[in-house]
């Protein structure tokens, strides 16, 4: 099963908080944290992975490469 | 034509098609074009040529097309080169400043004709002097060598891509509709004898490659697309690695490296003729079509006792300030015959700093100077 | 840092990019990315070759082969890269305005020569780079900074434009439908001849603000939610009003 062998990444640092992938994840999975990174945009964070289908709309939809559905073992390969 | 892989020998040819031989002599396999009297036999002739020696013509809806197809074939690491005329020069300009920026080797043949605008276009002008110095914009330096012959625009199209090649811009070759539609015998000597540069591959790996970290004669060595190298290049002031970086600093030591690689390097890339300069009290200082003419004039004037020389400047740009400032102490006047109001003249009292006079003798184009117009000044500049 | 998949094919030592938030120009790259990894081309023939603009940038980021040349000059400059190294696989990237108003000439007649070049066209309706003034697809009494009482000008139908020239491969997502474009990137690669994509994308921060559509976000919705997938269609009639449907899809693949 995909949701086995791929996980998401989020890279905090990058996220523009264009909100791109939280309207599209189909699960609507996807939520903007509290936090602030240094340009001081609220990252975006998974609230239940576990319903994540591991589609990747996500990673294709976002603009500043900052989300990705990746493979568990080696993460270079989409 | 027949299929062949070079001439060799001598020929009956017009200046365009000695260009155009010129060019295939030295190695050029890309041509963009686009149709403009008087240097369209060019484009034509390439047309032909290209094709038997495993090259490309193209032809392309404008200049602006012309001048970036260059660039692009270039960087596919093709000799690539163009010709014009004055209005298609003038559309040529930002993009032979982005081969200035970005470094990239070609050859743009300008056959000059009357101008301004549409002008006189089957006859002869060399109004585009200051154009081939200043025409793009910003501070930057170029490459321009006048032939006066077909034979020397065989001659000089090959030297214009060694130039090229060596130093990594745009190299122009101003010439005229005179010598581009006169035909004279030119020699074209068997390919293997003649001297031919390349650009200087990187001897890196392209993880330690800076695309635009100069070598000591200030030119970096040149890796082309499709190389494995991931290149960047880009028109914007950029750094060492080719990215960019628009900052004062950046633009300080890229523009005045851009500079430097010419003017720091005249010695290699100045050529001049002189004849009779030594003893000289009176120096005709010509180019192209124009130092022809004037050769009749200084044998008039030394039949007459004047001591007169002429010096011809086979590259106009860089201008050879040391010589003329040199002549300037010498001699009592300059007598700049040019096919226009006064272009080149500017440079020659520029240098001349008030030592010696400047007599311009223009001539506002349609047709070579009339050899006494010249002698009369010659006579004048000498009493 | 964690790295993204398709951090090897940007680069990074340049990122963050300057596009605004919400814009799509990141997403199109993106979606480039990926169709250029799906066609296995290899890479080092790749070619990116840009012009001026929001859109021009794209060159600087992607970790290949890549050009940023003038103003409407790119796809004269990739057909010189293309003909003299017919083994190079070379893409235009550039916006509306460079490739259709200044470079309008160059676009057509590479289409009419058919030159086997793909093009993503990436239309966000106006001059970004300069600030949001009206270009050669701004639609019909849409305000820009150069419109504000709403465009007069009839805009171009890009997808009509390029078939009309000869073009081999015509089509138009926006960057709403990311796997549809996606898919297109890669057709596009693949296919022999002239091929244009034409990928409708957000600017929020001009042609969305000033036409009641405030966030990237509002027009990606505006996106989902107005396209219509015609693919096939003659593409004469896929020009875009301002509020009306906007026909995507894949409208020519021919010769």
């Amino acid at each position: 099963m995909k949701t086995e062998t791929k996980e998401v990444i989020i890279i905090p640092e990058r996220c523009k908080e264009c909100g791109f992938c939280i309207e599209f994840c189909p699960k609507h999975l996807i939520l903007a944290s509290a936090e602030i990174n240094s340009k001081g945009y609220h990252p975006v964070y998974i609230s239940d992975i576990s319903q994540c289908t591991r589609c990747d709309i996500c990673g294709m939809i976002c603009p500043d490469f900052a989300i990705s559905v990746v493979s568990k073992k080696e993460p270079s390969r989409v | 034509m027949p299929e062949r892989e070079y001439l060799a020998g001598e020929f009956f040819l017009s200046g365009d098609d000695a260009c155009a031989e010129g060019a295939i002599s030295a190695g050029c396999r890309f041509f963009a074009g686009y149709p403009i009297t008087p240097a369209t036999e060019i484009a034509e002739r390439m047309s032909e040529r290209l094709p038997e020696v495993g090259g490309n013509y193209i032809q392309m809806e404008d200049e602006l097309g012309s001048m970036a197809a260059v660039l692009g074939a270039s960087w596919a690491g093709t000799k690539a080169m163009t010709a014009t005329s004055g209005p298609g020069f003038s559309l040529m300009m930002e993009n032979i400043g982005l081969g200035i920026m970005t470094e990239t080797p070609c050859v743009v043949v300008n056959i000059q004709r009357g101008g301004p605008s549409t002008g006189l276009p089957t006859l002869t002008g060399q109004g585009d002097m200051m154009q081939a110095r200043w025409g793009s914009h910003g501070p930057y330096s170029i490459i321009a060598l006048s032939p006066s012959s077909p034979q020397e625009l065989y001659d000089l199209t090959i030297r214009a891509f060694n130039l090229s090649e060596k130093y990594r811009l745009p190299v122009l070759v101003m010439s005229e509709a005179a010598t581009g539609h006169m035909y004279e015998k030119v020699v074209i000597p068997p390919s293997g004898e003649i001297e031919l540069l390349a650009r200087r591959k990187p001897t890196v790996p392209p993880e330690a490659y800076l695309p635009f970290a100069p070598d000591t004669d200030l030119v970096p060595p040149m890796a082309n697309a499709g190389e494995g190298y991931r290149l960047h290049v880009t028109g914007l002031t950029h750094d060492e690695r080719g990215y960019p970086a628009m900052t004062v600093e950046a633009q300080d030591r890229l523009v005045r490296r851009l500079v430097d690689k010419i003017e720091r390097n005249k010695a290699d890339i100045i050529a001049l003729e002189e004849d009779g300069t030594g003893d000289a009290e009176v120096v005709i200082c010509s180019y192209g079509v124009s130092a022809r003419v004037s050769q009749i004039a200084v044998e008039r004037a030394r039949g007459e006792g004047i001591r007169v020389g002429l010096l011809r400047l086979i590259t106009v740009w860089p201008f050879p300030d040391d010589r003329v400032r040199e002549l300037a102490r010498q001699v009592k006047a300059f007598v700049v015959p040019e096919i226009n109001y006064g272009q080149i003249a500017l440079e020659v009292e520029r240098c001349a700093c008030g030592l010696a006079k400047v007599v311009l003798v223009p001539h506002m184009g349609g047709r070579v100077h009339a050899p006494e117009l010249i002698l009369e000044a010659v006579r004048q500049a000498a009493r | 840092m964690k790295k993204h998949p398709l951090d090897d094919y940007l680069r990074v030592a340049r990122m963050p990019h300057i596009w605004c938030p919400g814009c799509g120009l990141g997403l199109v790259v993106n979606c480039f990315l990926r169709g250029l990894l799906r066609s296995q081309l290899n890479l080092d023939k790749v070619v990116i070759v840009s012009g001026i603009g929001c859109t021009g940038r794209a060159a600087g980021y992607i970790n290949l082969d890549s050009f940023h040349t003038t103003h409407g000059r790119a796809v004269p400059f990739a057909t010189g890269l293309k003909v003299a190294n017919p083994e190079l696989e070379v893409v235009v990237i550039s916006g509306d305005g460079d490739l259709v108003a200044i470079g309008g000439n160059h676009l057509i007649h590479a289409a009419r020569r058919n030159t086997d070049l793909t093009v993503l066209c990436v239309n966000n309706f106006v001059y970004g780079m300069t600030g949001g003034q009206m270009g050669p697809t701004t639609p019909l009494t849409a305000r820009t900074t150069t419109s504000r009482g709403g465009s007069v000008d009839r805009p171009f139908n890009i997808p009509h434009l390029a078939a009309a020239s000869g073009a081999a491969y015509v089509a138009r997502w926006t960057t709403a439908h990311v796997r549809r474009l996606e898919k297109a990137v890669t057709e596009a690669l693949l296919k022999k001849g002239f091929s244009l994509v034409e990928i409708v994308s957000p600017c929020p921060t001009y042609y969305g603000r000033m036409n009641k559509q405030v966030t990237g976000l509002d027009q990606m919705k505006y996106f989902r939610d107005n396209s219509v997938i015609k693919s096939g269609i003659d593409p004469k009639g896929v020009g875009i009003e301002v509020n009306g449907p906007i026909v995507v899809g894949k409208f020519i693949d021919r010769g």
